[in-house]
């Protein structure tokens, strides 16, 4: 069975490599706190404020209610004649107004929050995040990669400053720990509390 | 009742010994004949252009109403011109295009077609009385024996002229002293519902409004202005404001009240840059700090006291035969509000040694070109102001004080020769005061045994808006300015005891009147409260109004009569969770009727539809008067707007810009108008401002049928 | 100051601007193309809206620095273009206009609405028109017009 065993010995070393930072995987209770540390920015209002349960975003800290109307449209891009590209451009703008490739609001399936703007426990959003059938089928390392990669997961860190001078206040991680977190979080095994 | 009486009033305003007659306060009906005036001299107002185009002068700022068509008409209809050949223009400031009654140019309190309906016509009678004189001479004919229509006269044996033909003998007519004017029947546009002629322009970009202006050498200035009214510049760090890789000048101004900083650059934005990165050090210390907060504690305090007198109907004595269980006290807040027209506020002004040139989308045209000359110790005719299209005014481009144009001449006069264009940010309008007054009101009312109001005590607390300013002899009667008890004073309710009082407060807010004035806050009071009476009485809302309305509240009977026809059937079949809400005002001598279908959405308002009822006398364009009833109403919605209010703190204004003072948007207003004119062969009235009192009070009343409260306090921040 | 290559209206233009310069001043001072309108710069109000790319984009927010290849359009040139044109005919037609000075703005939002949407309907119109601003209160008679346009459209697409 000599060769069985090495298969499985490449496997397990190409595991091994791929993961970078720690020699043995997280354990469960490690995975926890890592997520505890993930929630701590996916309810930040920059996270949030997109990742509504309506059919508008949000804005500001405390989290108001889009000015000037401005609606979900079907695909989370705004309506013909009101797109969010209408005032958001592929990066932040001298005069304000933030941006990013695809701005745009997260899926009505992701459910963070209720309508009326309560946020839902930890343990339910991380049901949300790792349901697949939900999530556009992501699993561990695809939702680590969405979270090092995707440019409105990386805006949220690099908010830029409101009409008025006033910076956008940022989540309570760096964008490297929150990645960090993420990964110690999908090397447990994603687990919810 | 109040009587309005009418002043004359000479007053040198400029150091050049300008003068000035305020005909203020006058009466509306176009019966009355303004005070004896020059015949106005037709060639001022028409001219026929060769290939047959007739250009009209419009004495009036064509801001939204629509007055660069309708007044055209009215000479156009009397001169047999054809229409589709006219033009218009906005007439430069000069005597001779001054309102009859208020003997200076004006636009606004709604009298464009209610001064002009005589003069205008006249001047078209004038007009093709001398064509036809001209027509008659070059065939020996008689005049009488001569017709015209579309811009053709035509003689007794198949002669005919074309108008562009006869121009040239025109000019020595003399213009006759009296003209027939045509009987209704023979109008052949007035009445007619007709397009603007100013629609295509402004559909494709080429309308230039007083911000568009450009001339050669232009420089375009921004202020940085007191954070407090009044405030003075102490010192100012440019530094941070000098990076721009263009030249700016900064220098100190002095203003209307205060002083500020002026930025000129070529570019607007470079300017304004460079004035947000100014640091001022502002001197706030001799000047009121207003707080709304503190305002309103004082100005509820001084309601529960009464004020100057401006009606006592009756005895209020009655009051105490009421018993308590039958008496009503409202105490009602109004905010200050902004007018913020689309368009923010400019003014461009070149200045050549005596002479100087002006281009200003201005309703005061002879007041602002005035002020222009005595801030260069000029005369105004050394002036040449020339009056632009306004991106709406409501108000907000007639201050009697010309601060806008001062402020311009202030930096232009350094810049001898060179066009300077002053303009104000939005945030600079928002925050730069002049605004509809913070008020309110304390009404006690003892109800008769029948339901109906017996005793009325009612106190206005507001700002006077005419004390201090060159009118202030004129408008105020006995102390009392007009604008504070308009829409309570005046009321057409025969409320048979009856005393309305007032305070006018000093505050360090400027204040200047806003689309309808008083009529603003006096509706909503006078309107929701009847409502409340109705309502205790378990009468219908318009029946009560009924029985209430004064017989002589003619144009109040007659527009609640016609709303009440055509609402009828939607009326009586609305869906559950919508109600019915109804308001009856007249104001500027026209009266309006609405009702309105209104439930909540998310929380706010939504009005399903509005149905219109106006009496202005004659209607002059059908059309026009159509889309300012829509118009009117949509914009009235304002004061309903959970962010339709101006507050201080600590004398600063808290409001920025449309995201903290937002005014309505297409789903805050109503998704379908229905208007209906009451025919009418009186003189026609106006039709500005008239819808705007009526529409936050229908709602407020269709509110309180569902959700059980009544609204005393506006903007309506929750239901 | 900087020197950027834009194309509007079909043309190439090069202007010397600093970086941050709304892409509405460009239009407006460097071009003198005055028919896109300042009212608010903090895209509250609508009426500096141009085309970008055929996206409804409002110009006061969008610095210079980032307009980069795509084409602007703006109401000068929509008597030119098909949809343009009938939509500015059915606000004539239905007399839509007031003081006039947000209407470029509506008739650009008007114009991307109806490209994307054949036949709007309340909901359409109210959520698309939704954030243009108009303070003479002319909202009754856009959704009249667009109504109308869209017909028009309809009609000339069946020919």
């Amino acid at each position: 069975m000599t060769r069985g065993i090495t298969h499985i010995g490449n496997i397990l070393v190409a595991i091994a490599l791929s993961v970078t930072t720690l020699a043995a995987a997280p354990s469960r209770t490690e995975g926890l706190a890592a997520w505890q540390q993930v929630y701590s920015v996916l309810t930040h209002p920059r996270c949030i404020n997109c990742h509504t349960a309506t059919n508008h975003p949000d804005q500001g800290d405390d989290r108001h209610r889009h000015v000037f109307n401005v609606v979900r449209g079907p695909a989370g891009q705004g309506v013909p004649g009101l797109q969010c590209a209408t005032c958001h451009q592929r990066s932040n703008a001298s005069t304000g107004i933030p941006g990013a490739p695809g701005w745009r609001l997260a899926p009505l399936s992701m459910q963070w929050q209720s309508a009326d703007g309560r946020m839902f426990s930890g343990a339910r959003v991380c049901r949300s995040v790792t349901n697949r059938s939900t999530n556009g089928h992501l699993d561990g390392p695809a939702l680590l990669e969405h979270h090092a990669q995707a440019p409105l997961v990386r805006w949220a860190f690099e908010p830029g400053h409101l009409p008025y001078g006033n910076a956008f206040t940022v989540p309570p991680l760096t964008h490297e720990a929150f990645v960090s977190a993420t990964r110690i979080w999908v090397e447990a095994g994603t687990p919810c509390p | 009742m109040i009587d309005r009486r009418t002043f004359i009033l000479a007053s040198t305003v400029a150091a050049g010994g300008a003068l000035l007659s305020l005909y203020v306060d006058a009466p509306v009906q176009a019966q009355q004949q303004p005070p004896a005036a020059p015949p106005l001299p037709p060639d001022a107002f028409v001219r026929i252009q060769p290939d047959g185009t007739i250009v009209i002068q419009v004495n009036r700022l064509e801001f939204g109403q629509g007055v660069h068509t309708s007044l055209p008409m009215l000479l156009a209809d009397e001169m047999d011109a054809d229409w589709s050949h006219v033009k218009a223009e906005l007439a430069p400031a000069a005597a001779v295009y001054n309102d009859p009654f208020y003997q200076m140019m004006e636009t606004g309190a709604s009298v464009s077609i209610a001064h002009e309906f005589q003069p205008y016509r006249e001047l078209g009678a004038k007009t093709r009385a001398m064509l036809i004189a001209t027509a008659a001479t070059r065939w020996n004919v008689s005049p009488d024996t001569c017709r015209t229509s579309n811009s053709v006269v035509r003689g007794p044996n198949n002669q005919s002229a074309r108008y562009a033909d006869l121009v040239a003998d025109l000019a020595r007519q003399p213009v006759p002293q009296n003209v027939r004017l045509k009987a209704p029947s023979e109008f052949t546009l007035i009445g007619k519902r007709t397009r603007r002629m100013d629609s295509r322009p402004k559909c494709d970009g080429s309308q230039a409004f007083g911000l568009d202006f450009y001339a050669a050498g232009l420089k375009v200035a921004v202020v940085a202005h007191p954070p407090v009214f009044g405030g003075r510049v102490k010192a100012f760090d440019e530094g941070a404001a000098r990076t721009t890789t263009e030249r700016v000048d900064i220098f100190e101004i002095p203003l209307v009240n205060g002083t500020g900083v002026a930025v000129v650059a070529d570019r607007f934005w470079t300017a304004k840059q460079a004035r947000d990165r100014l640091k001022i050090d502002w001197d706030v210390s001799n000047v009121e700090h207003p707080d709304t907060v503190d305002l309103r504690a004082k100005y509820n305090s001084l309601a529960r006291t009464e004020g100057l007198i401006a009606l006592n109907r009756g005895d209020l004595a009655a009051m105490d035969r009421v018993p308590v269980s039958n008496r009503l006290v409202a105490e009602f807040d109004f905010p200050y509000l902004a007018h913020a027209p689309m368009e923010p506020l400019n003014a461009t002004v070149r200045v050549d040694g005596d002479r100087a040139e002006a281009w200003v989308p201005s309703q005061l045209p002879t007041i602002d070109q005035a002020a222009i000359a005595e801030a260069l110790g000029i005369k105004p005719e050394q002036v040449a102001f020339h009056t632009l299209f306004a991106g709406g005014g409501f108000g907000r481009r007639g201050p009697l004080d010309a601060h806008i144009v001062r402020e311009t001449v202030a930096i232009a006069k350094r810049y001898p020769g060179t066009p300077v264009k002053l303009v104000w940010t939005r945030e600079d309008d928002v925050r730069g005061g002049h605004y509809r007054p913070m008020c309110a009101h304390r009404v006690q009312i003892g109800i008769g045994p029948d339901g109906m109001p017996l005793a009325w005590n009612h106190v206005v607390v507001a700002q006077s808006l005419f004390e201090g300013t060159i009118a202030a002899a004129f408008e105020l009667h006995d102390g009392i300015d007009e604008t504070v008890i308009e829409g309570t004073a005046d009321t057409g309710y025969a409320i048979p005891n009856i005393r309305v009082s007032a305070h006018q407060p000093k505050v360090n807010v400027p204040v200047l009147d806003f689309r309808s004035v008083g009529n603003t806050h006096g509706a909503f009071v006078m309107e929701t409260l009847i409502d409340e009476l109705a309502a205790r009485a378990h009468a219908d809302p318009i029946a009560f109004r009924r029985t209430l309305l004064s017989p002589e509240a003619k144009k109040r009977r007659r527009v609640l009569d016609l709303m009440d026809e055509k609402s009828a059937t939607w009326r009586n079949a609305l869906p559950t969770g919508h109600a019915l809400g109804i308001a009856v005002h007249e104001c500027f001598g026209t009266a309006v009727g609405l009702a309105v279908e209104v439930s909540v959405a998310e929380g706010r308002p939504r009005i399903h539809r509005a149905t219109a009822a106006i009496d202005l006398g004659t209607a002059v364009n059908p059309l026009t008067i159509e889309a300012q009833v829509q118009g009117g109403l949509a914009f009235g919605v304002l004061q309903l707007m959970g962010k339709g209010a101006i507050t201080l703190k600590d004398g600063q204004v808290e409001q920025r810009n449309f995201h903290d003072f937002t005014p309505p948007y297409m789903r805050d207003t109503p998704v379908a108008v229905d208007v209906h004119i009451v025919p009418s062969t009186e003189p026609p009235t106006g039709c500005g401002e008239p819808p705007v009192p009526v529409i936050a009070p229908a709602v407020a009343n269709a509110l309180s049928r569902l959700t059980g409260k009544r609204y005393r306090s506006l903007p309506l921040v929750s239901l | 100051m900087a020197t950027y290559t834009i194309t509007v209206n079909g043309q190439n233009r090069s202007v010397a601007v600093d970086p941050d310069t709304p892409l509405l001043w460009v239009l407006r001072e460097e071009l003198r193309l005055t028919g896109t309108k300042y009212g608010c710069g903090v895209a509250a109000c609508g009426a500096c809206t141009v085309l970008a790319g055929g996206i409804p984009t409002r110009s006061c927010v969008l610095p210079i620095s980032l307009v980069g290849a795509r084409e602007v359009t703006t109401i000068e040139a929509m008597a030119h273009d098909a949809v343009g044109r009938v939509v500015q005919d059915a606000w004539v037609a239905t007399d839509v206009v007031q003081c006039g000075y947000c209407q470029s703005g509506q008739i650009i939002t008007a114009v991307a609405l109806l490209k994307r949407v054949n036949n709007p309907d309340d909901t359409a119109i109210e959520q698309g028109m939704g954030a243009n601003l108009c303070r003479c209160g002319t909202y009754v008679r856009i959704r009249q017009a667009i109504k109308t346009a869209a017909q028009q459209l309809q009609q000339g697409r069946t020919r």
